[in-house]
């Protein structure tokens, strides 16, 4: 629990706005921004194929004395997918490719001020030594017919070394992105969900707890339970109910799960919001 | 254990109450301020009226006023994490950087590009100074030794021509008009060459060393090929096979290689500032210079692949190559003098 609480921490920035508030980014972790970019490459693919494809038609249906102009649409079309695609979606008002937006991330400077184009370009360009260099060297050699374990160990070991710095440093940057000043966070788009101590249940009603029924939990409790509410599964919400049921001394019947909880979820909240106001914030169940 | 307390249920009820309400009265201009951003993330801030526009910045701030209120009454956090990402996107979308395309474009050309190159004047230097050296070692080398002409540059690109060939089909080749293929020739020239610069941009992170040895070696490349030319009397000819598109590749090439320097250079030896600050200082300058690169080479690519083929005679191929080195370094060196009463 500790342990979680401190690598979630790590992960945290301040940003504070003009106005004085502090937003508290979080950064994006390894596996959601290789997610990303596997997702970007994919879409990349698709389209080189697809540009291949219709350009390969187009020379069957024009004959060869116009493949001249479809053969520069088509080595233009490659070249802009290639180098292009990254810094435009990037340049864009969200400030991600189409992966990064599907996995919720989006390239922020470090400084707290708007991201420039430079930065985009920068950070992008870094790429080409990154990933597209030893990819490169691999497909040349092979295509050669040379490719020896050494080479290719060479390359990968090339490629690993760039594309794991991320891991190496607190702040997960690339090395396009330690040039460019730039890192990557994460910027989900939530929808505005219940509240969950305003919820209508006739069974809920039944419920009462007492002053020291209340004082059992926090507010780290209290955040799981909400958890466990909004998640809505039955066993789950079963085996909840028992626990917080032991220890506060009243045991629901097995079908009064969710009703009890929901109950006891508004009254607790209540409760330490209350004590909040006052001034007295209870983390969790071990504050007095 | 006892019995329920009245009192406090009381005033339970009261706080959740007050914060029901909080949460009611607020909640309209949470949804008013997330479609407003889901609008103009989507299309340009045009496709929103006045009235809408002169709003963002009013509901931006009062969703910011929520969150705080949120974090210090509420422990919903469900509520205060949707606050947050809504504050976090308003953030990012007011306080972004937002110039018009065109201002952007236009700001670019005018201040930015020449800027950066002007800002990299040492480097470029450098760079250029390396190329020469380059091409004397290179022409040195394949003098004392005809060997060395495959060894430095690759057998598909010498393309038949080398030391053993005759000077009829050296000049053949100088002159070769139409082949066909020219512009989609072009097409690929730039597309190699922009990879190239790229290259020598991207590895200048390692120190600058890899970039200098490509400068060097692109140097070499060209020495090579003009010795053997020169051995057969056709010196003046390549040079003015070059000077058309050479003038500006090479010194696309060259800035390149620079930017490349700059930031191998800053990483090494960072000044006052620290490494990190150092490095991001000059990859912003030097990612300016590139794309000004890439622009130089498509100019180069045009040149190189209809020009260099349509255009045979000397004189007209070297007058080309120098009006569009004088172009450059006008606009680079000379373009700042002309505009500075009005910066």
């Amino acid at each position: 629990m500790a342990t979680a609480r401190r690598s979630a921490l790590a992960t945290m920035r301040s940003l504070i706005t003009p106005e004085g508030v502090d937003l508290q980014i979080k950064l994006a972790d390894a596996g959601t921004r290789a997610a990303a970019f596997l997702l970007d490459v994919v879409f990349i693919a698709t389209a080189a194929i697809a540009v291949t494809i219709v350009a390969l038609f187009g020379v069957r249906g024009l004959g060869s004395d116009e493949m001249q102009p479809l053969f520069i649409v088509w080595i233009i079309a490659i070249f802009f997918l290639r180098n292009v695609y990254f810094i435009a979606f990037e340049a864009g008002r969200r400030a991600s490719t189409p992966g990064k937006r599907i996995v919720g991330i989006r390239v922020a400077s470090r400084n707290g001020a708007g991201l420039s184009v430079d930065q985009v370009i920068a950070r992008n360009l870094m790429r080409e030594i990154e990933v597209f260099l030893p990819l490169s060297i691999i497909a040349g050699r092979s295509g050669m017919g040379v490719a020896d374990t050494l080479t290719t160990v060479f390359g990968l070991v090339w490629a690993l070394l760039f594309a794991l710095f991320p891991l190496f440093n607190r702040d997960r940057m690339r090395i396009g992105d330690l040039l460019a000043g730039t890192w990557v966070v994460e910027a989900p788009k939530r929808t505005l969900m219940e509240d969950l101590s305003a919820r209508q249940d006739p069974v809920a009603k039944t419920f009462q707890f007492s002053h020291a029924q209340l004082d059992a939990y926090g507010i780290a409790e209290l955040h799981k339970l909400e958890e466990v509410l909004r998640r809505d599964d039955y066993f789950a919400l079963r085996a909840v109910a028992e626990t917080i049921g032991r220890k506060i001394g009243s045991t629901p019947q097995a079908h009064d799960a969710r009703p009890f909880l929901t109950a006891y979820y508004g009254e607790l909240r209540a409760h330490l919001e209350r004590k909040l106001l006052l001034g007295n914030r209870k983390a969790d169940k071990y504050q007095r | 254990m006892s019995a329920p307390v009245p009192g406090d249920a009381v005033r339970g009820d009261a706080v959740r109450q007050s914060l029901a309400s909080f949460r009611r009265e607020r909640e309209a201009d949470w949804k008013a301020f997330e479609t407003l951003l889901a609008r103009v993330e989507k299309r340009a801030p045009r496709a929103l009226s006045e009235e809408e526009l002169l709003s963002l910045p009013l509901l931006y701030r009062s969703a910011l006023s929520s969150l705080s209120v949120a974090r210090a009454t509420s422990l919903d956090s469900a509520l205060i994490a949707y606050l947050e990402s809504l504050s976090l996107r308003g953030y990012f979308y007011l306080y972004g950087a937002r110039r018009g395309l065109r201002q952007r474009v236009g700001d670019f050309f005018l201040h930015d590009w020449p800027g950066a190159i002007r800002d990299l004047w040492r480097e470029t230097l450098v760079s250029v100074a390396l190329m020469f050296v380059g091409i004397g070692a290179g022409a040195w080398l394949v003098a004392s030794d005809k060997g060395w002409f495959d060894a430095i540059i690759p057998s598909g690109l010498a393309a038949g021509r080398g030391p053993d060939a005759s000077a009829e089909l050296l000049r053949t080749m100088l002159y070769d008009g139409d082949n066909g293929f020219l512009s989609g020739f072009a097409a690929y020239l730039f597309t190699h060459n922009v990879q190239v610069a790229i290259l020598a941009f991207a590895l200048g992170f390692a120190f600058a060393a890899p970039t200098v040895l490509l400068m060097l070696f692109n140097g070499c490349m060209l020495g090579a090929l003009f010795q053997v030319y020169w051995a057969k009397g056709l010196g003046m000819e390549l040079g003015g096979w070059l000077a058309i598109h050479g003038t500006t590749e090479l010194f696309a090439i060259a800035l390149a290689g620079a930017a490349g320097m700059r930031i191998g250079t800053r990483i090494a030896f960072p000044g006052e500032l620290t490494r990190m600050t150092a490095a991001a200082h000059a990859g912003r300058v030097a990612a300016t210079a590139m794309v000004g690169v890439s622009v130089m080479l498509l100019f180069a690519g045009l040149l190189e692949g209809i020009g260099r083929q349509t255009i045979t005679s000397d004189a007209t191929r070297y007058a080309i190559g120098g009006g569009m080195l004088a172009l450059w370094i006008g606009y680079f060196y000379l373009f700042q003098m002309v505009r500075n009463g009005d910066r």
